[in-house]
C-alpha cells in the first residue's frame, strides 16, 4: 500500500481536519510506514473467521421505562460557544 | 510514618480510629503536592475548595461511626477524562480547555457516595492517545524515580503523583495499556478490569470497545478495595456486565497453592531489555516459592497483536471523535464563515498531532476499498487472538508476562518515531482486545534504579485470582513496592 499526497488530503478531507504543508509531507511518511506495518496482517490465515466486534457476547439490554427529570437546557447549554433561545447557534445550512 | 508515604487502607484505618483527621490528610497531601508538582507535573488541575468542604461532610460521618466503604475519607486523584460535574475535565487536549462537564461520571457518583475525596485531575496524553504522557496539550509529566525520563502513559499523570506520594489512590483508564504501562513505569500497582467490570458512563471515549476504568495505587489491597467500589453494573451503560459480587476481602484471603501460571514464550523473546528479563524470572521464583507452578507455553498470534489493535483504536477513535465540532462544546475557530469552516477550523485548532494521525489512520481503515483488508481483517484477528487466550485458560489460572519492553524512556525520545511508540505496547494490548482483566505490579529496578513492572492476566471476570496472587506476592520479604 502506497501513501502519497492525495490520499493525506482524502484523509483530511474525511476527518474535516486540515494540516498544514510541513505537517503534511510528515504525516505522507508516517502513515507510510505505520500502514506497511498494518499489512503484516496479511500473513495471517483468516479464512471463516467470523469477525469480533464485542468482546463478550451481550444481546439487547433493556430497562424500565420510567419518568424522570431531563437534564435542565441551561445547563446542556452550559458549554455551548453560541447559543440563543435554548438552543446552539448554528450557520445556515439550507438557503 | 508520614502520611503520604502510606497506603490508602493504612490512611482508611486511622481516619476510622479517630487517630487522623480528613482534613490533616488533605493538608498533607496538598503540602506534597506544592512540594513535589513543579518537578512532577502530574495535575492538570486542583479541587482543593470541594475537596475540603466535602471532607468537612465525610468528617462528621467518621465522627458518627459512618463509614460508608473501605476507604472513606481517603483523598484519590483522577485522571482528567472522567466527568466531573462543573469541575475542568480537558482529555489534556486544547479541544476540551475549559469544559466543565454538566454531569458526574457512573465512577465519581459512586467515589461520592463511598466517601472518597477527589484532589484533582491529573495530566495524560491527549485524548488518552499515547504511551508517554508527552502528547498532553498542557505540558508533559516527568517520572519521579528520575524526572528526565516519561512517566509512560496515558494515565501518566495518576502514576506519577502516586509514586510522588501526592495522592494514596487514583483513577486511570486503559484501553491498550494506559493504567498498567505507568504503572510500571513508576513503580506503582494497577487493575485493567475485565471489559465491562466497571461502567464507561462519563468516560470520554477513545476506543470504547477496549476503554476501561481501573484503579490504580500503591499495592493491590488498595486497588481490590477501590474496585469493590467502582466495579458492577450500570444502566446507564448498556455494555456494563453483571459482576459476579466482588468483595476485596475475599479475594485477598485467596492464596497461590496448586494454582498454575503460564507465561507466553513470545513475551521473553528478541526486544526485552535484560534486566526486564531478569526481574520478570526473579518473580517467577517468588510465585513458585509461594506454592504455584510457571511454565512457558506459545502464543504465536502476539506477532499480530500492535496492527490488530492500532487498526480498531483509530477506527473506534475516528468515529468517536467525530462528536467534537465546535457548536455544543469544546473549542470553536474564530472567523469560520460556514458550517464546514466552523468543523475544520475547531478540528485542526483543537487536536494535537498524534490526535489527528489516529483519526486519519482512523478513517483509512475503514474507507472504502480498505474496509475489508484493514478493519474487518482485525476484527477477525481479534476473535483468533481472543481464542488463543481461552485455550491458554483450559490449562492456566492465570498467565504473567512483562508490561513493557523496557523501563521508561527518556523525555522526547518517543514521540519522533510513532511507530516505536506503538510497539512499545506489545505486551499490553492484547489484553483489551480479548477483554481479560490483567493487574501490573512492581518486580524490581534496572541498572539506573528505574521501575520494572510484570503483568498477571486473568479470565473474564477472574480479578479476584489476580489480587489475591498479586497481594501475596507484595506480602513477601523485600517484595519491590514503588516508594514504599
Amino acid at each position: 500500500m502506497t501513501i502519497d499526497r492525495n490520499l493525506v488530503l482524502y484523509l483530511e478531507k474525511l476527518g474535516r481536519i486540515r494540516l498544514t504543508e510541513e505537517e503534511r509531507a510528515a504525516c505522507e511518511t508516517e502513515l507510510q510506514s505505520i500502514i506497511g506495518y498494518f499489512d503484516q496482517l496479511n500473513s495471517l490465515d483468516t479464512c471463516g473467521v467470523e469477525p469480533l466486534s464485542h468482546s463478550f457476547p451481550v444481546a439487547n439490554v433493556m430497562r424500565e421505562d420510567c419518568t424522570a427529570p431531563s437534564m435542565e437546557p441551561a445547563l446542556l447549554l452550559s458549554n455551548a460557544p453560541q447559543k440563543k433561545d435554548n438552543c446552539f447557534l448554528v450557520y445556515r445550512t439550507v438557503e | 510514618m508520614s502520611i503520604t508515604n502510606q497506603t490508602a487502607l493504612q490512611l482508611a484505618a486511622q481516619l476510622r480510629s479517630g487517630a487522623l483527621r480528613v482534613s490533616e490528610v488533605l493538608d498533607a497531601c496538598y503540602a506534597q503536592i506544592e512540594a513535589a508538582e513543579p518537578t512532577v507535573h502530574g495535575y492538570i488541575s486542583l479541587c482543593r475548595e470541594d475537596a475540603y468542604a466535602f471532607a468537612a461532610k465525610v468528617q462528621a460521618r467518621l465522627d458518627a461511626g459512618e463509614a460508608r466503604s473501605a476507604l472513606a475519607g481517603v483523598p484519590i486523584a483522577i485522571k482528567d477524562l472522567i466527568c466531573t460535574k462543573g469541575i475542568p475535565t480537558t482529555c489534556a487536549s486544547k479541544m476540551l480547555e475549559g469544559f466543565r462537564p454538566p454531569y458526574n461520571a457512573t465512577v465519581i457518583e459512586r467515589l461520592h457516595a463511598a466517601d472518597l475525596i477527589p484532589l484533582g485531575k491529573t495530566n495524560m496524553d491527549e485524548f488518552a492517545m499515547g504511551s508517554t504522557t508527552e502528547t498532553s496539550a498542557f505540558g508533559v509529566t516527568r517520572n519521579p524515580h528520575n524526572p528526565a525520563h516519561v512517566p509512560g502513559g496515558s494515565s501518566g499523570g495518576s502514576a506519577a503523583v502516586l509514586a510522588a506520594g501526592e495522592a494514596p489512590i487514583a483513577l486511570g483508564s486503559d484501553t491498550g495499556g494506559s493504567i498498567r504501562q505507568p504503572c510500571a513505569y513508576c513503580g506503582v500497582t494497577g487493575l485493567k478490569p475485565t471489559y465491562g467490570a466497571v461502567s464507561r458512563y462519563g468516560l470520554i471515549a477513545y476506543a470504547s470497545s477496549l476503554d476501561q476504568i481501573g484503579p490504580m495505587g500503591r499495592c493491590a489491597a488498595d486497588c481490590a478495595a477501590l474496585f469493590e467500589i467502582i466495579a458492577g453494573r450500570d444502566e446507564k451503560d448498556s455494555s456494563s456486565m453483571d459482576f459476579p459480587a466482588f468483595s476485596a476481602a475475599a479475594a485477598l484471603a485467596g492464596d497461590l497453592r496448586g494454582k498454575r501460571i503460564g507465561v507466553p514464550a513470545e513475551f521473553l523473546g528478541e526486544g526485552l531489555q535484560p534486566a526486564v528479563a531478569k526481574a520478570l524470572r526473579e518473580a517467577a521464583e517468588r510465585f513458585r516459592a509461594l506454592g504455584a507452578t510457571v511454565e512457558e507455553f506459545p502464543l504465536p498470534m502476539l506477532a499480530y497483536a500492535v496492527p490488530t489493535y492500532y487498526i480498531i483504536a483509530c477506527a473506534e477513535a475516528c468515529s468517536n471523535l467525530s462528536r467534537y465540532d465546535g457548536i455544543k462544546y469544546g473549542h470553536s475557530a474564530a472567523g469560520a464563515r460556514d458550517l464546514l469552516e466552523t468543523y475544520i477550523l475547531s478540528r485542526s485548532e483543537g487536536f494535537g498531532m498524534e490526535v489527528k494521525r489516529r483519526i486519519m489512520l482512523g478513517n483509512f481503515v475503514l474507507s472504502s476499498g480498505y474496509y475489508d483488508a484493514y478493519y474487518k481483517k482485525a476484527l477477525q484477528a481479534k476473535r483468533m487472538l481472543q481464542q488463543a487466550y481461552f485455550k491458554a485458560f483450559e490449562t492456566y489460572d492465570m498467565l504473567l508476562g512483562p508490561v513493557a519492553p523496557t523501563t521508561a524512556p527518556k523525555l522526547g525520545e518517543s514521540l519522533s518515531d510513532p511507530l516505536r511508540m506503538y510497539l512499545s505496547d506489545i505486551y499490553t494490548v492484547t489484553v483489551n482486545l480479548a477483554g481479560l482483566p490483567a493487574l501490573a505490579l512492581p518486580c524490581g529496578t534496572d541498572e539506573n534504579a528505574l521501575p520494572i513492572g510484570m503483568q498477571l492476566i486473568g479470565k473474564p471476570f477472574g480479578e479476584s485470582a489476580l489480587f489475591a496472587a498479586a497481594d501475596a506476592y507484595q506480602r513477601t520479604e523485600d517484595a519491590p513496592l514503588g516508594r514504599l
